[in-house]
């Protein structure tokens, strides 16, 4: 059942005209609201189809200025067919546009037509990671002397902060690579690309950053995340990753600015 | 210069963070985040710049960077889309606080919404939607100016929409009905001409009869954009307020007119599709200050006369 | 804290000094090496960081406009190729392979 067809007093709306005006907006098989008319009793339905056309075009493009290399990868005919069934089943419900977008990775999943390329969907799960990173509050990085500073004793019970802009992404392929191909507008190559790569997202000053993590990189920063500290987290990347080296993933995220502050463990 | 009530109360401002350009009878245009290269190549600007409201929403970032820069050296105009004043339910509060912070935070010398709605239920349908006017819609878009401008602590100016389809049920004319609510609210208005264009062409009616029946006395602000031209159903010419191209000369005419009517009021050019190069949208602008500063000077000698 | 912490208080100790030391001594990529080293697929550590390529794109604002361009009303439509995603190679049986779409990725 689509939201605007929820009972009105979920909403307060005791006038009604919105409630006839809304629905045929995203669902091109429904007439024009017999609410509306042309001037001196001329025919609404060009003219309906005008808000029906900005409604549907401007969530488009919305969902094009997000995942720019998505759309490029696809092509532009087939991003919009595919935005499209996606801006009809599932409208955005914030005002703000650059949160929108959240759910349409899980819908590429699911798209039929997108099944020949089945890392686009991680692809666009990088893109609404730089959108977050993005818009993210600013903070200053951790520098390199906060670890130095501590008591060499405690730091595997150390705990640090992830900056507002920090996302990771994993991918069981080569989402990275194809990512970095296709944001831009020179040219791609041909890529041949065999292993998964997981990406580590973030923006430590005013440019997002997209940073291809090493074997258990993705592990040790996800329970960092999480909120465990250095020991604990640096343990799980190596019972899923033998090979996890833990000096250049320190070193890793500090030079990514992924975290703004520490804190020493209980 | 009208004299509209559009800056904050000094007392419930505090401390000022910025300085306050001057922004009478100056032009302005959109800012576009891919002009700011040439913008800050081309020197300080003598105009002012609006943005809309909800693109500087996010916590941090390049946005909020952008537009802290550009605040330091011009007025800035911050242009609210998506408040649905004109929406048939309760206004967001979550979106109000938003707005307000925005407002707190810049010291915009314009603050502006749309006479329209946006967002339905739970659905955000990014389009300007239009209501019927009738003592009903009037009561609820009265308390949503209210409870708006009490929250932001000062008046906003509101924008005339565009539009392609009217409700027969409607008993009261946009001018009155947009009258009305400046008189009962205070708000002042953001006239935009080229609405005023589309919607009376739309409809069947005079732009200039419009003109003479909308209470040019309250106007803050002036919008100016250009249109496209498509057909309704009966195969007559449907304008489309488009924003991606060059105001139109009837456009032009209208403002002259309006301009020598009320003095020279801060007037934006948009330009929101297709957009140009800064020096195209900068020579817009630069029109409308010609416009502008004919009519001022005019107005000064005017004055010069009668102080005589 | 979990069976699994069977990582000593010293051996976190020595990899942060190692991790210091090596932070001081790395002198940041430029674009264009960092550009040649994704091509050559050749970064290892944390990547590089991929910025400046994507500045440009900001996402979505909002409108206050009408569009002039016609969408395609109907739902009727048929797959169009136009993608760079003819360039993509992907051995490994990796293309076209749904069971590797599981998102519950632990390796």
């Amino acid at each position: 059942m689509l939201p605007v067809e929820r009972r009105e007093e979920d909403f307060g709306d005791k006038l009604g005209y919105a409630r006839a005006f809304a629905p045929a907006l995203l669902d091109p098989d429904r007439a024009a609201p017999s609410s509306v008319s042309g001037p001196n009793g001329k025919a609404a339905r060009k003219r309906y189809n005008v808000y029906r056309n900005n409604v549907t075009v401007s969530l488009i493009n919305a969902l094009a200025a997000t995942f720019p290399a998505t759309r490029r990868i696809t092509g532009p005919d087939f991003f919009r067919a595919m935005a499209r069934f996606h801006v009809r089943a599932t409208p955005p419900t914030s005002p703000l546009l650059f949160e929108y977008g959240r759910d349409f990775p899980e819908f590429i999943e699911r798209y039929e037509y997108a099944r020949s390329m089945p890392w686009l969907a991680d692809v666009s799960r990088i893109e609404r990671a730089w959108l977050d990173a993005y818009h993210a509050a600013d903070a200053e990085p951790l520098a390199p002397q906060a670890l130095a500073s501590i008591a060499a004793e405690r730091l595997s019970d150390t705990v640090v902060t992830p900056h507002s802009a920090t996302r990771i992404v994993r991918s069981c392929f080569p989402a990275v690579t194809i990512f970095a191909a296709n944001r831009s507008d020179g040219p791609v190559g041909r890529i041949e690309a065999t292993e998964p790569e997981d990406a580590l997202v973030t923006r430590p000053h005013l440019a997002v950053i997209v940073r291809r993590l090493p074997a258990g990189g993705a592990v040790f920063l996800t329970c960092l995340i999480a909120g465990e500290p250095l020991g604990a987290a640096a343990a799980a990347a190596l019972a899923k990753s033998p090979e996890f080296d833990l000096p250049a993933n320190i070193a890793g995220m500090l030079a990514a600015g992924a975290f703004t502050a520490i804190h020493q463990g209980r | 210069m009208n004299e509209v009530a559009t800056r904050p109360n000094s007392s419930a401002s505090g401390t000022p963070r910025f300085p306050a350009h001057p922004f009478v009878g100056l032009a302005g245009t959109s800012l576009k985040h891919e002009h700011l290269p040439a913008i800050l190549a081309d020197g300080t600007q003598a105009g002012f710049f609006e943005v809309h409201a909800e693109n500087y929403m996010g916590a941090g970032g390049p946005p909020h960077d952008v537009l802290t820069r550009m605040r330091r050296d011009h007025p800035l105009s911050l242009h609210g889309v998506c408040m649905s004043i004109g929406g048939s339910q309760p206004l967001d509060k979550a979106h109000l606080g938003r707005f307000k912070a925005l407002v707190d935070r810049y010291e915009p010398a314009l603050v502006s919404e749309h006479l329209a709605w946006a967002t339905h239920a739970t659905t955000f349908f990014n389009d300007l939607l239009p209501l019927p006017y009738t003592q009903a819609t009037f009561a609820r878009v009265a308390d949503h100016i209210d409870e708006v401008q009490e929250r932001i602590g000062r008046p906003i100016l509101l924008e005339n929409p565009s539009t392609y389809v009217i409700f027969p049920e409607s008993t009261i004319s946009e001018t009155d009905f947009i009258r009305g609510l400046v008189r009962r609210t205070g708000c002042g208005l953001l006239l935009d001409v080229n609405n005023v264009f589309v919607s009376t062409a739309n409809h069947g009616c005079s732009a200039l009869s419009y003109l003479a029946d909308f209470p040019l006395e309250h106007v803050g602000e002036i919008h100016l954009a250009g249109h496209a031209e498509q057909a309704d159903d009966e195969g007559d010419l449907l304008l489309i307020d488009s924003h991606d191209r060059p105001v139109a000369a009837a456009v032009w005419k209208l403002f002259d007119m309006v301009i020598g009517r009320c003095g020279p009021i801060p007037t934006l050019v948009e330009w929101d599709s297709d957009i140009p190069e800064w020096p195209v949208l900068k020579a817009e602008a630069a029109s409308a200050q010609a416009i502008l500063d004919r009519h001022a000077h005019s107005l000064m000698l005017g004055k010069a006369h009668a102080a005589r | 804290m979990s069976a699994r912490s069977i990582v000593s208080a010293a051996f976190v100790a020595a990899a942060v000094s190692t991790a210091l030391a090596s932070y001081a001594a790395a002198a940041p990529m430029t674009e264009a090496e960092a550009k040649a080293a994704v091509a050559a697929g050749k970064e290892k550590c944390y990547g590089v960081a991929l910025k400046g390529q994507n500045d440009c794109a900001a996402g979505p604002g909002t409108t206050c406009q009408g569009t002039s361009t016609v969408d395609l009303q109907g739902n009727a439509w048929k797959f169009v190729r136009g993608g760079t995603c003819a360039t993509l190679e992907l051995p490994g049986g990796l293309k076209g392979s749904l069971a590797a779409l599981t998102r519950n990725v632990p390796k």
